[in-house]
């Protein structure tokens, strides 16, 4: 995000081709730098933990949000947050009986508009920077979720499809005077 | 509208941000003869004025200077002030400077952690009010947003993930809302300009110059118009 944009009003507007580029040369670095995929799909998903600590607060900042008071309320967000950064809407499906559970279905998924996946790299979870997004964030916000991906585009799906589940509420990090 | 001061309180109650923009000027200089007729006292490190107020220097007021030499804590140099430089007659007539002391950095971080704790405790309920309809209301009270004095108020925003921004201001009434959008543009620069930055490490001070210069930008502009658009 320049900084010129955010003075012209403009909250966000930046080529998706660079975005994706940008993305698949860190990619191949750390396939690069580690022994084994499953190096890598780890390398993805601290990076994207630590980039949801911080991307949460733009996200608060920038939508002044109500606490989320259920989990069909965090999956409507996490939508939102969607189409804010990444300019997709996702859609959500397939709750659990007990909706502690969704999955989002990313159609058009912009971080692998130019991709294949060579044979050797089946193991790569090429995206797994989103659902470490997704759990940085949220923890940040007194929520423990795991997210994982159950069908890939990549690899041959019809769909990317990830899973959220929720594990519980980390009441000890609550701060207090909270409405 | 004057803003004095603003703060940022991390989750755990450090002070991880203080930009003070506005101070009042209260050094007054004088030069006084033996025996002086103000009471000193040492307290808290600083040789404060107890009693005797006259010619602006006030009760609470802290020596700072002795003939244009700056007072460190009770000492001049190697001497001590109280005992040896303001109780002996030879060294009078004598120049003393007074004013309000400035607040040390850790003096700031304990005030800081202070108010993390009485918010805290403000947040705390202490009996659990029954709406009309029997049910129990919110099940907790937010803690303080807004403590006045008689000098100054101070406004407070807690985001959900637990980081307070707090600014000081005096009390002038124009529009009491423009305080929370204030917060909340300050929270938006928090987020561009600390957070995006990746040499800043989480829940440590920020020492980020863009930052500092949008903030000042955006408290030139508030000041001018007492409004926030950005």
């Amino acid at each position: 995000m320049s900084r010129s944009t955010i003075r012209s009003g403009d909250p966000k507007k930046v080529s998706t081709d660079l975005f994706c580029l940008t993305y698949g040369s860190l990619v191949s670095q750390l396939l690069k730098d580690s022994d084994t995929p499953e190096d890598v799909n780890k390398q993805l998903e601290r990076m994207g933990y630590n980039i949801g600590l911080r991307l949460v607060e733009d996200f608060l900042a920038k939508t002044a949000s109500p606490r989320c008071l259920d989990f069909k309320d965090v999956a409507e967000k996490i939508q939102s947050a969607f189409k804010m950064y990444a300019g997709i809407t996702p859609s959500i499906v397939n709750w659990s009986s007990a909706s502690d559970e969704f999955s989002l279905v990313l159609d058009n998924n912009p971080l692998i508009e130019s991709v294949e996946l060579p044979d050797n790299l089946l193991n790569l979870k090429y995206c797994n920077i989103l659902p470490g997004i997704i759990r940085g964030a949220l923890e940040m916000v007194q929520i423990e979720v795991n997210a994982w991906f159950v069908q890939d585009y990549l690899k041959g799906d019809a769909t990317t499809e990830l899973r959220v589940k929720f594990i519980k509420k980390l009441e000890e990090a609550l701060p207090p005077g909270e409405d | 509208m004057v803003i004095y001061s603003v703060l940022i309180i991390s989750k755990s109650g450090g002070l991880i941000y203080h930009f003070d923009c506005y101070s009042v000027d209260t050094e007054i200089e004088k030069t006084l003869s033996f025996p002086l007729d103000l009471k000193l006292e040492y307290i808290n490190q600083r040789i404060t004025v107890t009693f005797g107020q006259r010619d602006g220097i006030k009760v609470g007021f802290a020596l700072l200077a002795i003939n244009g030499e700056d007072v460190n804590g009770r000492k001049l140099g190697d001497k001590d002030v109280l005992d040896e430089i303001l109780n002996n007659e030879e060294n009078y007539p004598i120049n003393l400077k007074f004013g309000i002391p400035k607040l040390t950095t850790n003096e700031k971080i304990v005030l800081a952690s202070m108010f993390h704790s009485m918010y805290a405790i403000a947040a705390l309920q202490i009996q659990a009010p029954k709406n009309k309809d029997g049910s129990k209301s919110k099940s907790s009270c937010s803690g303080i947003e807004v403590l006045e004095t008689d000098n100054f108020r101070l406004n407070c925003f807690q985001t959900l993930t637990g980081v307070k921004f707090i600014i000081i201001s005096d009390l002038s009434p124009i529009n009491p809302g423009s305080k929370e959008s204030l917060l909340r543009k300050i929270y938006e620069l928090y987020a561009d300009y600390a957070l995006k930055n990746p040499f800043y490490s989480l829940e440590m001070p920020i020492r980020c110059e863009l930052f500092d210069s949008n903030l000042q930008t955006l408290l030139e502009q508030h000041e001018k118009t007492g409004v926030t658009t950005m």
